[in-house]
């Protein structure tokens, strides 16, 4: 008995068998992921045939790619030199020719390091805001940058935006001497109150005293002379700056159990989000001038700017208020329990768990805003993608070009977007504190 | 001791108003409401002012005066001698026409690639990724434009299609041919469809001016009447179901229900389509689509459908592995699996943001100025605008009228959340 027992127990293991060929790899890869049934067998085909289709459709075109010409026709010409009859080719020499106008539109040539600076000092600014290894004081620079670019891209006086400076002063000032007297929330009143009436009365004249003290300044561009993804950025980033903190407080107000601060918000949130973005764009170009005192006229762009900057606050505000909504209540009793006031609250307990939550939201509706501003030609501004082709377009010399032009904005705006996308998903990654 | 509750003692005083979380919240609220009252008189009173140094009115009168202009794309019978009121209802069908045949191709496209993206094949699932990510990070306007450049600037002219004797002869092919059968042409001028025709029409009737085709009103009865009739059979199966365990079969009473009634109609009132034809220097005949539709309808729905099939992926994938292994325990095959336990469940999470998309592709149907498409915009918001001069009119009318289409979409959004809403505590 003892002796067939043993005579059946291995001791030692076989060593493993290399898998089949069919199994391991490559080959296995393929088999799993492109052709695991019929169905699959037929689309990984569908798809190759399209792939296919697309590449040899548009590869001669890419290949044939010509960059120095000085009209399409020349293009045409050096394609068919090269290539043979009936080849095609991309015309890059028109962007070679005309990049500088989808970038900065009719901004002066010489001035082009302005816009540039400025766009640099951007990505400065933004550091301290979007990364956490940068030193907390670079948010000061963060502050001023606004201010800063503004002077850069308009020009003119330094002071203009010095005094403008001195008005948030004021407004510390007065606070901070009123705040132990009579409390914080007359003490800002006051202070928001005493900026607005320097701003109203005091700003201009003391800018231009100033100024003839002690001359100061660049030359000045006019709104007019703005174009391309100048304007484009131009008005996406200060839309995006402004829209978030109106588009918190909309949130908040929606959530508000004040009746009527509660309605003004959902009536506003409302309108905004339901009439098309043309139609408010048309209200700053066109309506403004009956909502406004008889012979006001300021800035088109501006106009657009603010129009431009509700209907994304309209639209964040909706995204925050989901993030609020999927709060569980706990948060806001703790909150109370711990003896919080409402902004205490919302500063350290509510917002920033609801904003973590709303980030891919947020981020959407900002790549949402920047591809918008495309719109701004409706009511005559250069954007790059309408009012700058159609002005490439209409030149003798590059008439009937379309391909390179759309493939040129599309890509710098592709660009932008899918980094913005990029960037939320890193921040959420970042911020991600459960352990699902 | 007192309790925080407690009325504290003591006269009221006027800084309770700011520091009593009693009284506060009624200080703001009357605060907010006087200013805001405030900016809206300031805004009334500058818009009067503004209308009398203009020596303008504000009245809507021009609505029924003379149009004066032509509109290519036309749902009702339409001349340039109607008012500017029938102009505006012309260019709200040809919004809600475009949103319309929009929001069905977006959706369809956007759950196959939605679901494709979602596949175990590598390549097309990486095919579907690149096309969403082009798609959502480059602006609906460049689709727009670009479809509509190519359809207007790469198409044959017509007499591209033209077969002259000595080409006969000679057995030459023309330069572009008709596509589908001999059955669409697609020119540089626009796409032209057979058009469906009846020899043996019922006749139309006119209601409030508009005419209703009564052959189209009467094969749309015959069709609900057939549906009607069908849900009845398929509840009586159910019900047997119910009783016995045993399904009755249903399928050819649903066929023959549904489709013989329809097609017994189109065949005695001689049902035929009508091709389009090269007659002189035009296609004449058929259903002519401009370019400006055809662009803006690809472009939308491939640019919805990107954002589409993003909600669709991530409805399937909210939805937990142990649902649908919880139904395969209970011995449900794959796909009643799919139709009773998985889709109930990820169309809720699916439909609130698909109704929005709806919403967004119905306001951007308003690019449809880039074209030169005659939608609510293009008429009232456009040349009956720089006709008539009343651009506080005409632009608040504008916004009113997307608000309503606005609202109603969204309170049917609000209707459906409710009906599927889970019920909680």
């Amino acid at each position: 008995m003892s002796v067939l027992a043993k005579s059946f127990v291995r001791n030692d293991m076989l060593p493993p068998v290399v898998p089949p060929s069919t199994a391991a790899g490559p080959v296995r890869w393929v088999r799993e992921n492109l052709f695991s049934g019929p169905l699959n067998t037929v689309l990984t085909i569908l798809g190759a045939l399209i792939i296919y289709w697309f590449v040899s459709a548009s590869l001669p075109w890419w290949l044939n790619s010509v960059w120095n010409a000085n009209s399409l026709g020349e293009c045409r010409d050096i394609v068919t030199a090269a290539a043979g009859e009936g080849a095609t080719g991309a015309c890059w020499a028109m962007v070679r020719e005309r990049w500088h106008q989808f970038l900065f539109g009719f901004y002066p040539q010489d001035l082009y390091w302005r816009p540039t600076l400025a766009f640099a000092l951007l990505f400065v600014a933004l550091a301290p805001i979007l990364f956490s290894g940068v030193p907390r004081k670079a948010i000061w620079f963060s502050i001023l940058y606004p201010l800063l670019a503004f002077w850069l891209l308009w020009g003119g006086s330094i002071w203009t935006p010095i005094v403008v400076l001195v008005g948030f002063v004021v407004l510390g000032a007065v606070y901070s001497a009123a705040s132990t007297r009579v409390g914080v929330p007359v003490a800002a009143g006051a202070g928001v109150l005493a900026a607005v009436l320097f701003w109203l009365f005091l700003d201009a004249p003391l800018a231009d005293a100033l100024q003839r003290a002690i001359p100061l300044s660049i030359r000045q561009v006019t709104s007019d002379q703005f174009g391309g993804f100048l304007l484009a950025i131009t008005i996406g980033v200060t839309a995006i700056a402004f829209s978030l903190p109106i588009g918190i407080l909309l949130a908040l107000g929606r959530q508000s159990d004040m009746v009527i601060v509660k309605s003004l918000s959902v009536g506003f949130i409302e309108f905004i989000r339901g009439v098309p973005l043309i139609t408010l764009l048309f209200t700053a170009s066109l309506l403004l001038q009956y909502f406004l005192p008889p012979n006001t006229s300021f800035d088109l762009i501006l106009r657009v700017i603010i129009l431009v900057t509700f209907f994304a606050a309209a639209y964040i505000a909706e995204v925050i208020r989901g993030g609020l909504a999927a709060l569980p209540r706990g948060q806001y009793e703790a909150a109370d329990a711990l003896g919080l006031d409402y902004w205490q609250a919302q500063r350290q307990i509510i917002l920033p768990q609801a904003l973590k939550i709303a980030i891919p939201g947020i981020v959407s509706t900002f790549i949402g805003l920047f591809k918008d501003t495309t719109l701004v030609s409706f009511v005559g501004l250069a954007d790059p993608l309408r009012g700058i082709t159609i002005i490439v377009r209409a030149d003798i010399n590059w008439k009937g070009i379309y391909w390179e032009p759309y493939i040129f904005v599309g890509a710098i705006f592709f660009l932008f977007c899918f980094g913005m996308s990029r960037y939320s998903m890193y921040l959420e990654g970042k911020l991600k504190t459960d352990h699902r | 001791m007192a309790l925080a509750s407690d009325t504290p003692k003591g006269s009221f005083r006027l800084s309770m108003l700011i520091y009593d979380t009693r009284f506060r919240s009624i200080t703001i609220q009357v605060v907010v409401l006087v200013l805001f009252l405030l900016a809206l008189s300031w805004l009334l009173n500058n818009t009067v002012e503004n209308l009398a140094a203009k020596g303008r009115t504000f009245d809507y009168g021009f609505l029924w005066q003379r149009a004066g202009y032509d509109i290519g794309q036309q749902l009702i019978p339409y001349t340039n001698d109607s008012s500017h009121g029938r102009a505006l209802v012309v260019g709200l069908l040809n919004t809600l026409v475009l949103a319309f045949f929009g929001c069905i191709f977006a959706t369809v496209v956007g759950v196959v690639v939605g679901v494709l993206r979602l596949s175990q094949n590598w390549l097309i699932g990486r095919l579907m990724t690149v096309y969403v990510e082009v798609f959502r990070n480059i602006p609906l306007l460049l689709w727009i434009l670009l479809s509509y450049v190519i359809f207007s600037e790469t198409m044959p002219s017509p007499r591209d299609f033209r077969v002259t004797d000595e080409m006969a002869a000679a057995g030459e092919e023309p330069l572009a041919q008709m596509m589908l059968f001999d059955s669409v042409a697609i020119t540089n001028r626009g796409v032209d469809l057979p058009a469906p025709l009846l020899t043996r029409p019922l006749g139309t009737v006119e209601i409030l001016g508009v005419p209703f085709n009564l052959s189209a009103v009467v094969f749309l009865l015959i069709v609900g009447a057939g549906l009607y009739v069908n849900s009845k059979i398929l509840g009586r199966a159910r019900k047997v179901q119910e009783q016995t365990g045993v399904r009755p079969k249903t399928l050819w009473q649903s066929l023959v229900v549904l489709f013989l009634p329809a097609l017994a109609f189109l065949v005695a009132s001689g049902f035929h389509l009508e091709y389009p034809e090269l007659k002189g220097f035009n296609f004449v005949g058929g259903i002519p689509v401009a370019h400006s539709f055809t662009a803006l309808l690809i472009a939308l729905t491939l640019y919805t459908a990107a954002f589409i099939a993003e909600i669709v992926r991530a409805g399937i994938l909210a939805i937990s592995h142990g649902q649908s292994e919880a139904a395969f325990a209970l011995g449900l095959r794959p796909n009643r699996t799919m139709n009773l336990i998985v889709l109930p469940q990820a169309l809720r999470v699916i439909i609130p943001p698909l109704i929005s998309q709806y919403l967004n592709l119905t306001k951007n149907t308003s690019l449809g100025i880039a074209v030169s498409y005659l939608d609510l915009r293009g008429t009232l918001g456009g040349i009956t605008l720089n006709q008539t001069g009343r651009e506080l009119e005409c632009m608040l009318l504008m916004m009113l009228i997307y608000l309503t289409i606005s609202l109603i979409i969204s309170s049917a959004m609000n209707f459906y959340n409710g009906s599927v809403k889970l019920k909680e505590r």
